[in-house]
């Protein structure tokens, strides 16, 4: 019983994990930028969410807030840092990346205060837990891994099988090509960068919600974690990344009802490294072949 | 046509070692007639253990190419090890502290070669999240090691304390010095040209006959090394380690200094990790919430630079005096009246 309550937990997790690491996965996928300000836009939802919420805003519409929020925060970093840099080498693309996830930690730093705030869960997922056959499920879990599931099922099918979504495949698919072929790549990319971040939006409502406090630096550790999720799931896969936040999720539950709870950043970090060094595309990704 | 006057090599080492020397003198001398005050100093002494970890960053981003993302790692193995060793050493005193930063060294470069094989087989951004991971795990391990062995080893999260602080001017200057010419005179020979060369084309690099996995790893262990020896330094400055010192944070904060000074100038990671380590402390002189902000404006600078000047502020030019000494003489020699280069630059 104790077992399956835990995969549960891992189940919660590791949805959030997969809502965050599919952002990662689409933004690669489409101009291979490893976006680390993702998990900042995850951080910034948060604090909008509890801002919103303390400010007497019903809760429903707090949430789409701290959403629109995210979609904004993201299209506007990819118009200011990202577009001007497109055909400058990869490296600069990281290292401006890295400046944006940096410039937003210490703005919200500095906003917000330091100090980690609670987070108004109860009033966004109402309801007690449920018991099935003697396990404790709890109403947040629920609610999580239905959102997420749902939200995943919807992205599936904005990408296969909308206009929208085969312009984003296309352009994922070789740029040039498709730019030829009619399609307006700048504006997909921006449709991307706006899915990206209303999953990330979804994920940060959701996360605030199982751990019930916003901080400035909160959205690093998980933005780290998704990507390795992503990593793992074979990056710029949208199946892989869902499935690469289910392993780490299902992963890190287990490591701490290990009793290891200490280590497991470490654990993580491990999966990652072993993943990059016997199957770098991971388990779903295309393999890279390397033109002279 | 007369020959353009080049200065003989044996001179130009003279001439720099005056420099050096003379640089030197002029700080011995600031600091003993009391002109930089012991706080002075102290910034003084940071300067210099960044500038270690910059330039030796430097090494695998500037001039190899890549971009690992756990310099800070390499800076916490030095200055662990430097630690332990300096606490449990039956010898106390300089000929201690100078062993410690060779060992620091050592043991960063050996995790450098374990870090190095896995992660150089990857590319890119593959590299930059393996380097980063394993920059997270070396800081996970210190944290919790401890209770895993039973016993007082790294201090945890409290930290290592009571490390004797023997960090002095001259020390620092020293091993700021002997990293420079280490990494300069590497970068000059044939190691550093091949390590150039797969900088501009690793394929062609290879097909050139250049063992590239070989180079990369060699370029990759000297940059552990001397942030090995930063992190040795540090160790003795602050008297105390605490891991989450050495997290993704720092790590970010030395490519700063690099990205910032110029991928591939050794002048411009030395100004910038002066700069950088400077201006805090300037700024929180002027006004405290003007140094609060010194993080945005880090990053604000990081993204204007990226989208402006990629290559950063001093792309990969490289101060050279002798070089500047040979071009005013050989713009005296113009004077005699043979080529017409003068005019043009005039």
């Amino acid at each position: 019983m104790l077992f399956l309550s835990q995969i549960i937990n891992g189940l919660q997790l590791g949805s959030i994990y997969a809502l965050v690491a599919l952002g990662y996965s689409m933004v690669y996928g489409i101009i291979m930028l490893l976006n680390f300000a993702h998990g900042d836009i995850i951080m910034v939802g948060g604090y909008v969410a509890m801002l919103t919420i303390a400010a007497g805003v019903h809760p429903i519409l707090a949430v789409i807030l701290a959403i629109l929020a995210c979609v904004v925060l993201g299209v506007m970093i990819d118009k200011v840092a990202y577009a001007p840099l497109r055909s400058s080498p990869r490296i600069s693309l990281l290292i401006t990346a890295i400046g944006v996830s940096f410039l937003l930690e210490n703005l919200a730093q500095n906003i917000w205060g330091a100090n980690a705030r609670p987070f108004p869960n109860s009033s966004i997922i109402k309801g007690s837990a449920i018991n099935i056959g003697g396990v404790h499920i709890g109403n947040t879990a629920i609610v999580t891994i239905a959102v997420s599931l749902l939200s995943m099922v919807v992205l599936t099918f904005l990408v296969q099988k909308t206009k929208r979504g085969k312009a984003m495949r296309a352009v994922s698919e070789d740029m040039g090509t498709a730019q030829l072929m009619g399609i307006n790549v700048n504006n997909t990319i921006t449709f991307t960068f706006a899915v990206g971040s209303a999953l990330a939006g979804i994920g940060s409502i959701l996360y605030c919600c199982t751990y019930p406090q916003v901080s400035p630096t909160m959205g690093s550790m998980l933005g780290l974690k998704a990507f390795v999720a992503a990593v793992l799931g074979g990056i710029g896969s949208i199946p892989g990344a869902m499935v690469g936040g289910f392993a780490i999720g299902m992963a890190e539950v287990l490591v701490r009802a290990a009793g290891l709870s200490d280590w497991t950043d470490g654990a993580v970090f491990a999966i990652l490294i072993v993943v990059l060094l016997f199957r770098p595309t991971g388990l779903m990704g295309r393999p890279m072949t390397e033109k002279v | 046509m007369r020959q353009r006057v080049q200065i003989p090599m044996p001179v130009r080492y003279l001439i720099n070692g005056v420099l050096i020397v003379l640089l030197f003198l002029l700080g011995q001398v600031l600091i003993s007639t009391g002109v930089l005050s012991s706080y002075y100093q102290k910034i003084l002494l940071q300067v210099g253990v960044y500038i270690i970890a910059a330039v030796s960053l430097n090494v695998a981003t500037g001039y190899l190419g890549q971009l690992p993302l756990g310099h800070a790692g390499f800076m916490a193995v030095g200055g662990y090890t430097a630690g332990i060793f300096m606490k449990n050493f039956p010898i106390k005193g300089m000929p201690a502290f100078v062993l410690a930063i060779l060992l620091a060294g050592i043991v960063a470069g050996i995790f450098g070669i374990i870090i190095g094989i896995p992660a150089l087989r990857l590319k890119g951004d593959y590299l930059a999240i393996i380097t980063l991971g394993f920059g997270e795990i070396i800081r996970v391990i210190l944290l919790n090691i401890d209770t895993v062995l039973g016993f007082k080893f790294t201090g945890g999260a409290a930290g290592l304390m009571g490390i004797p602080k023997y960090t002095s001017f001259p020390i620092v200057f020293i091993c700021v010095a002997v990293t420079c010419l280490a990494i300069h005179t590497m970068m000059k020979s044939r190691h550093g040209r091949a390590i150039l060369s797969i900088r501009e084309n690793e394929i062609a690099a290879e097909s050139c006959g250049i063992n590239t996995f070989y180079y990369k790893t060699m370029a990759f262990v000297a940059s552990a090394f001397f942030a090995g020896v930063a992190g040795a330094l540090f160790a003795s400055y602050l008297g105390l380690l605490v891991p989450s010192d050495f997290g993704f944070m720092k790590s970010i904060e030395i490519l700063v200094m690099v990205v910032l000074g110029g991928m591939g100038s050794m002048l411009g990671s030395v100004l910038a990790a002066a700069v950088l380590t400077i201006v805090p402390f300037a700024l929180q002189s002027i006004s405290q919430t003007v140094a609060d902000y010194r993080m945005v404006i880090y990053s604000v600078l990081l993204i204007i630079v990226m989208i402006f000047k990629p290559s950063g502020l001093l792309g990969t030019y490289d101060f050279s005096f002798t070089r500047i000494l040979e071009k005013l003489i050989n713009r005296v020699g113009i004077h005699d009246g043979v080529a017409k280069k003068g005019e043009k630059s005039r």
